[in-house]
């Protein structure tokens, strides 16, 4: 008799069919993707020259922060890279997902033999929203040439570590606010809720402080990490470590596998109390 | 008399029906209202650093507690000029043939829209006072009190014709529809330019000495940047009436290049399915 080799599908080979899928989709409508990708890269553009105006009237960002133009432009790329890669590949399942409980489709999904979140979270890549990496990733090389300081290499090696670790973050949070709507059933605020409160990860850390900004660098770096997403890469490259950051960097380590721990219990909960809507 | 009598219950009961439509999801509305001012905190924490490092009172004329009111006053111009799905409805509508129950029925479609958004605006105003007085009363520091009288009727008028200005060019925008069937991206464009150039982002008075007069000739500036210039007592005298006037005539402008559109539109339209 001869045995199947294993009872789990292969997740890289199915993630790679994903990818492919979705590349075919994209590219079918091949005018349509380069226009996506045009008008994701003026948005990028925009806040880029809201910067570069902002440098005219200023030499830093917060006096003695260390945020003059170019680390600052490296904390931008940064941004940039971080929310790229959750656009592209993040972004338009979560959109799905409350779409899959609200018209009972999320069946289909439990049905398959392969973990729901895995299936769930990363059926869809969105590909023209790499561009913005590439602009991130140009923007990041231009700004890096023209720092005061050359950064070593085991910031170097860290930087996509951290870029990673950040995603990781924005992931959890996503798919924490993605599994509520097995709750609520309709969900338009917590998906605006999701664009207001990442908006506070695109500053650096140093801004939040004082009676109204304290409040929220705390609550946002110890409840709800998103400020350590991209404050932690950025200044890895940005500006010369000091001593007392590599807690910094062991915290964000931590808060990483925390947020993925309860984003995956959260969901799981989300799925118990799941009941089909279908007919 | 009839006849008139009777359209206006028809648009009254349109307005009626509008309304009650939007209060359905007022708790789901007010909570989002309020959450809409999170990103305030942020534009207030980066502008109190960029003041403190710049080491200088003002920039570009604002201190940096004009610099707050501003932020705060646009929110007002842009949740009345704003129109969300506006421009996407209007082309949907063309694209998947509902747009025909207009060409049969004796209701116009741009009146129709316009009531829509005058009953959702007013829904806005209605619940979204309570989080507007809330903030405005917290930030009540970065005021230097109310403007005068005449500086406050400039200030509503001009707001008044912000929500028309931004109707009739999203409504001129979707009726591109008519010639092209998807504009999704189109919109996004407007979008991105639209919260650039209209002062939206940040006061227009920080361009570059050779690039504002080039924006300033846009309309977009009279959907977000120039009521709250007004408030501010940024722009008055001659060069407010002037602005008032010049917003006046984009509003005109636009609303009868909509008509225009919608009149050939239709013609070049045809319905398939039942």
């Amino acid at each position: 008799m001869r045995r199947s080799k294993s009872t789990h599908p292969s997740y890289l080979a199915v993630l790679a069919t994903f990818a492919r899928n979705s590349l075919v989709r994209d590219m079918t409508f091949r005018g349509n993707f380069l226009i996506e990708c045009v008008t994701s890269l003026a948005w990028m553009t925009m806040n880029l020259y809201f910067y570069m105006l902002i440098f005219q009237f200023t030499q830093e960002i917060g006096s003695d922060t260390g945020w003059s133009k170019f680390p600052f432009l490296v904390f931008l790329a940064t941004t940039m890279l971080v929310n790229s890669l959750v656009q592209t590949f993040i972004m338009p399942n979560a959109a799905e997902f409350s779409e899959l409980i609200r018209m009972g489709n999320l069946d289909f999904a439990l049905l398959k033999p392969i973990d729901t979140q895995f299936l769930i979270s990363f059926q869809k890549i969105q590909w023209s929203s790499l561009s913005n990496f590439f602009f991130g990733a140009a923007l990041l090389a231009y700004s890096l040439a023209r720092l005061n300081h050359v950064p070593g290499v085991i910031e170097v090696v860290l930087y996509p570590v951290y870029i990673v670790t950040g995603v990781a973050i924005m992931y959890s949070l996503m798919i924490c606010l993605a599994a509520t709507s097995v709750w609520m059933g309709r969900n338009q605020t917590l998906y605006d809720f999701w664009f207001y409160i990442t908006t506070f990860s695109r500053y650096p850390i140093e801004i939040y402080k004082g009676g109204l900004g304290r409040p929220f660098m705390i609550g946002f770096t110890f409840v709800v990490p998103i400020l350590i997403v991209a404050n932690v890469p950025a200044r890895f490259l940005a500006k010369p470590l000091q001593k007392g950051e590599w807690y910094l960097a062991g915290y964000a380590a931590i808060a990483t596998i925390a947020s993925l721990y309860v984003s995956r219990q959260i969901f799981r909960k989300a799925l118990v109390g799941y009941r089909s809507a279908s007919s | 008399m009839i006849a008139i009598a009777s359209s206006a219950g028809l648009w009254w009961t349109i307005l009626r029906t509008s309304l009650e439509e939007r209060l359905a999801y007022r708790a789901d509305f007010a909570l989002g209202t309020l959450m809409r001012f999170l990103p305030i905190v942020t534009q207030i924490l980066l502008w109190k650093a960029i003041f403190e490092a710049a080491g200088e009172k003002e920039i570009a004329g604002f201190q940096y507690k004009d610099m707050v009111a501003y932020y705060l006053i646009v929110m007002i111009s842009r949740a009345l000029s704003s129109m969300p799905t506006l421009a996407s409805s209007i082309t949907l509508q063309i694209r998947n043939g509902d747009i025909k129950k207009f060409l049969i029925q004796p209701v116009d479609m741009i009146g129709f829209l316009l009531l829509m958004r005058v009953a959702w605006k007013l829904v806005y105003y209605i619940v979204a006072i309570g989080p507007f007085a809330l903030v405005f009363y917290l930030c009540r520091g970065f005021f230097d009190g109310w403007p005068d009288a005449a500086t406050m009727l400039a200030f509503i008028t001009s707001l008044a014709m912000a929500f028309l200005l931004g109707f009739f060019l999203e409504v001129t925008i979707g009726m591109i529809g008519f010639w092209f069937l998807e504009v999704s991206s189109l919109l996004f464009i407007y979008m991105v330019l639209n919260f650039l150039l209209s002062g939206h982002m940040f006061p227009l008075a920080l361009l570059p000495d050779s690039i504002e007069p080039w924006v300033r000739a846009l309309p977009l500036q009279f959907l977000a940047g120039f009521p709250t210039e007004v408030f501010l007592g940024n722009v008055t005298g001659e060069a407010m009436l002037r602005g008032l006037w010049t917003q006046f005539m984009w509003v005109v402008f636009f609303l009868a290049t909509s008509r225009i559109a919608y009149h050939y539109g239709v013609k070049r339209y045809s319905a398939f399915g039942g």
